[in-house]
Parts: structure tokens; C-alpha cells; sequence
């Protein structure tokens, strides 16, 4: 099992690529229907992210477009369907596409959800949740073990927005994720939005759980907007929707962790109703604001030292 | 109403999966709300997040499919579908290729009967989409080989071609149906082969002449030009050998050609 700190030092590996590091860089989710207006800027400072199953053809526009970016832009690699959080074997035949994809496009980020998607023979295009116990805890190290295997170097993991407990959890998230991040050696990728979503879906604090939460191991944020709707009492239940704007108080949320943690790469998903580049490029920069921000406050007290 | 699943223990995900996109069954008895809440509706929002998604996924794979039905009746088909015939890959692209045949089976889709080949041209062209690249065969290359072996050469098709033979008129139905541009009254009768293609970036869809889908047919599973040809002018004596030539080159249906063996190897 590798150090958690490694993660820090492969992301600052020179990539064959474009050659700039990505740390404290914002990004944003990559739709192809932006890729006209993103080519004809100039090159921007900011990485992009992709949902690696898609990807996954064998060839043709996808794979013609993402090498377009990749020449220009660092990449994420977002893997939505691994299943991580599942309690079948992962996929052997997905963890070679997913491999293959990595050695294809050299991303600065590999990241994955603790979630579950697949169950039999069913793929259910959805993050389900899963309850922590000692038992889910001992599987989801071994099927992090096998994801870093597959590809090589530490993934990340996201935490998930979740509307439904377990009766049989033993443990909360936080510890779950920590004890995760401490036994695999995976490092973490914090979604403020799903900490904002369930925070309020199952009635605790967001700022305790980022309290809780280990800071040290982020090695990427996403921000994103979210939907509400309402419970079986009538009390609000948010959605994690990924198709608006990031909501006011995921920023303050945003500031608050990277005040603490330094800025760390950030990414801003917007999935569908998908606005016009300059919009999502607009939400983006503001994350970079906040975490360059944070660099010069960092610099102004390096500098007072 | 079937009972909820059995209790947590050792398998949440059966008892969470078994009715999320079965809507006779109750919510899972494994799952709780915070402080003794009350979980019908929060765990509805997985269970819509898996059928909208699904049927968004099928509705992005047959948009022609949901222009011509109308987004009402091809989300409720599409949501029977989903039910008998959950994907199975969690690459999302590869789903809905039993979507054909569900729409010949489907009641409420009887009274269009060319609906199903439709789909199957549709289909047809997600997987053109995604196949692995390759420079097609170049007129140049066949004309390097000596006119009269012709009939020894066999071809390597190329991996985004497909043809789907249709009694209705297919080709037509597609092409007016994956745009925006109003749809004139169609005459659904003529029988259309469609070659499905993607020389570079773009799928093309083309309509095949008489006997082309047999002689493409033939020529795909390796059979020799003169072979192909013969089969082609048995089925149709119409058949034009020197366009079929020029519309497969034109199409870039394959990649390379070779000469086989006088004996026939």
C-alpha cells in the first residue's frame, strides 16, 4: 500500500503532455459542445475533466476530441461506473479499459466514487450508497487495492451526496472515508456540494463533517450546483444534480476548506442543461479567484515570517 | 404489491437494487431516514435517477426513434424497456441494442411497422460512432491490382461499417427524422438497404442500390469480388458492378484488399 503523501508528488511529476502542474489550477467538466470556443482562446491556465466511460469506445469524435484538448490542457480522469462501493468483484474487463485509458492520456488526476453502480448483471447509471461497517470498509480498500493496481499510481476517492442511510452502519462517513484513506493509500477528492447536500438531507452540520473530514489527503475539491426538492415530511431535500450554477453557500463552504487545507485543484461539474463556455468558464474562474486568493494570503505570511 | 426485500445482513445491495426499477416492490427495508424519517421519497430519487437516466440514454441513442413516436410515447416504451432490460455494461453507449426487436413487439408501436428498422439504422450508427479508426480503401489501391484478377480480390471490411436491409424506406425515414427540419409526408413502402459508414469523423448513412446490401454482404464476410458479384446480379439483375465498385470506395466500407490464391485459399 502506498503513502497518501505520494499522491502529492505524483501530481507535480512533469507530465509528457502539456508540462504544468495542476496544483491550485481551477477546471471544468469537458462537453464537446464547447470545444470549438475553448480551442479558439488562448490557452488557458485551467485543467478539464472528463467521465472516463465515456471515452471508452474503441474510436472515433470522442477520442478525436479529447486529444485535441489533451495537447492543449491537464486532464482529470472521473470514473463514474467502477462500482468501488459495490459488493461484487470490480470488473476486470473495466479495469483494463480504464488502464488503457490512463496510459492513453497521461491525466494528472485519476479519481473515483465510493458508490456503487453495478449489482448481478444489472448497471444501474446511478452513485448508489452503501452502509459503513467494518465489512463494506475491508472491500472497498481491496477494490481501491485493484483500481491503483490497474493503473499504477494512487486514485482518488469521492465522497458521495447521499438521501438514504443504512439501519446497519456502524460508522459515520468521515471515520469511513479516513480509515479508507489511511488503510488503501488512496487520496481523496472532497465534493463540497455533496458535503452542502448531505448535510442538509440528513440534518447535520457541514462544517462538522469538514471538520472531520481528513484535509491532508484532498487532492482535488468539486463545486457544483445542486436541485431541491422535498422529503415525505415536506422538509427541503437537496439533489445533486450538476445542472446550475454553484450555490452560494457551497463557495463559502469551498472558502472555508481551502482557508485550511491551501488551494489544491478544483473543479466546478455542470452535466446537464449545460450552459454556453463563457458561463461554466465564468464559474471556474471564480474558484480560481478564491484560490489564488489563498496563495497570496499563504505568500503575504511566508513573506511576514 | 411483492413484499419489501429481506433484511440487511449480509447483501444491501440486492435488497437496495431489487426495486429500483421494479415499482411493484416496496421501499427496501435496509435503508432509514435521518431521525426516524420517513425514506419513501428519498429513496424514489435513486430509483427516477435510474429510469430517467436509462431513458435518456435510449432517447439519445434513437433520436429519430423519439422525433417520429413524440418524447411521451417514446419515454413510456422506453421505460418498458428499461424494466424488462436493464444495460448491462456500464458503458452506457453499447446499451438498448435489444431496443429494436422490444419496438416490433411493442403494441402501441404496431401501426408503425418500419419504426423497429428505424432503430436498428440508429443503432447502427452509434456503433459507426465509437468504432476503432481506420484509413479506408482508396480507389488508388484498387486500381494497383491487374483488371483481370478483380474477381480474386477479397476486402477487409472496415470496423464502422454496417448494413441494415429494411422492406420500408429506411434510409429515408432516418435521414428526415435525425434533424430539426420539418418532415415531409413519406412514403414508407419502398423497400431501402442502408450502408452505415465512417471513412473519418463523420457516420454517413447511405441508401444502397438494388443487390448492393448482398454483394456488400458477401464481400464483408470474405467471399471474392467475382463471388459477390455473381450473388449480387442472382438477386437483383440490375445489379451495376462498376457503381457497386465506386459507391463501396466512395463509402470507405473497407480497408484493405487482397488477392487470394488461385486455389481458392
Amino acid at each position: 500500500m502506498k503513502a497518501a503523501t505520494e499522491l502529492a508528488a505524483c501530481a507535480a511529476i512533469p507530465l509528457r503532455f502539456p508540462a504544468w502542474p495542476i496544483g491550485g489550477l481551477a477546471g471544468t467538466s469537458f462537453k464537446h459542445e464547447h470545444l470549438v470556443a475553448i480551442r479558439a482562446e488562448h490557452k488557458g491556465r485551467g485543467f478539464f475533466e472528463v467521465h472516463a466511460e465515456n471515452y471508452m469506445g474503441a474510436g472515433g469524435p470522442p477520442h478525436r476530441a479529447l486529444e485535441a484538448l489533451r495537447r492543449d490542457h491537464p486532464l482529470s480522469l472521473h470514473g463514474v461506473c467502477m462500482s468501488i462501493g459495490g459488493e461484487r468483484p470490480l470488473d476486470k474487463a473495466h479495469l483494463a479499459r480504464l488502464r488503457h485509458l490512463v496510459d492513453r492520456y497521461e491525466p494528472a488526476l485519476v479519481s473515483e466514487h465510493l458508490a456503487w453502480s453495478t449489482h448481478g448483471t444489472a448497471y444501474f447509471n446511478d452513485l448508489l450508497p452503501l452502509p459503513y461497517t467494518e465489512a463494506t470498509l475491508l472491500r472497498v480498500c481491496d477494490h481501491i487495492d485493484q483500481v491503483q493496481e490497474a493503473i499504477g499510481r494512487p486514485m482518488l476517492l469521492e465522497n458521495p451526496s447521499t438521501y438514504v442511510g443504512f439501519r446497519t452502519s456502524t460508522m459515520s462517513e468521515t471515520d469511513f472515508i479516513h480509515a479508507v484513506a489511511r488503510r488503501s493509500g488512496c487520496g481523496l477528492l472532497l465534493d463540497v456540494n455533496n458535503v452542502f447536500v448531505s448535510a442538509a438531507n440528513h440534518g447535520f452540520s457541514a462544517l462538522d463533517y469538514l471538520a472531520d473530514f481528513p484535509l491532508a489527503d484532498v487532492g482535488e475539491i468539486h463545486l457544483a450546483g445542486h436541485a431541491e426538492q422535498s422529503d415525505d415530511e415536506g422538509d427541503l431535500l437537496l439533489i445533486d444534480s450538476h445542472d446550475g450554477p454553484v450555490a452560494d453557500a457551497v463557495w463559502k463552504l469551498f472558502e472555508i476548506v481551502i482557508s485550511r487545507r491551501g488551494p489544491v485543484p478544483t473543479l466546478v461539474e455542470w452535466d446537464s442543461n449545460i450552459p454556453d463556455w463563457p458561463v461554466l468558464k465564468a464559474e471556474a474562474a471564480a474558484a480560481q479567484a478564491i484560490l489564488d486568493r489563498c496563495d497570496s494570503v499563504a505568500e503575504g505570511r511566508h513573506a511576514a515570517a | 404489491m411483492l413484499p419489501p426485500e429481506p433484511l440487511p445482513g449480509s447483501s444491501y445491495a440486492s435488497a437496495f437494487a431489487a426495486a429500483l426499477i421494479d415499482p411493484g416492490r416496496e421501499t427496501p427495508a435496509v435503508v432509514a431516514g435521518p431521525n426516524g424519517k420517513a425514506v419513501v421519497k428519498r429513496y424514489n430519487v435513486y430509483r427516477n435517477n435510474v429510469t430517467s437516466s436509462l431513458i435518456d440514454a435510449l432517447a439519445a441513442i434513437y433520436p429519430a426513434v423519439q422525433r417520429i413516436t413524440g418524447v411521451e410515447f417514446f419515454r413510456a416504451m422506453a421505460r418498458f424497456h428499461i424494466r424488462a432490460t436493464p444495460p448491462t455494461s456500464p458503458l452506457l453507449f453499447e446499451y438498448g441494442r435489444d431496443f429494436p426487436a422490444f419496438i416490433e413487439q411493442y403494441e402501441y408501436a404496431g401501426a408503425m411497422p418500419w419504426l423497429a428498422d428505424t432503430a436498428r439504422v440508429e443503432r447502427a450508427w452509434l456503433d459507426a460512432y465509437h468504432a476503432a479508426d481506420a484509413e479506408p480503401l482508396s480507389a488508388q489501391t484498387l486500381r494497383s491490382f491487374p483488371p483481370e484478377r478483380l474477381a480474386n480480390l477479397v476486402f477487409v471490411v472496415h470496423p464502422a461499417t454496417r448494413i441494415v436491409r429494411s422492406r420500408f424506406s429506411v434510409v429515408t425515414i432516418f435521414a428526415a427524422n435525425r434533424g430539426e427540419a420539418p418532415v415531409d409526408r413519406i412514403d414508407v413502402s419502398a423497400p431501402e438497404d442502408a450502408l452505415i459508414t465512417r471513412p473519418d469523423l463523420d457516420v454517413v448513412v447511405r441508401h444502397l442500390p438494388r443487390g448492393g446490401a448482398v454483394f456488400l454482404t458477401d464481400l464483408i464476410a470474405g467471399r471474392p469480388f467475382g463471388e459477390a458479384a455473381a450473388s449480387a446480379l442472382d438477386a437483383s439483375p440490375d445489379f451495376d458492378i462498376a457503381s457497386g465498385i465506386a459507391g463501396m470506395i466512395e463509402a470507405g466500407a473497407f480497408t484493405t484488399a487482397t488477392l487470394e490464391n488461385q486455389d481458392g485459399r
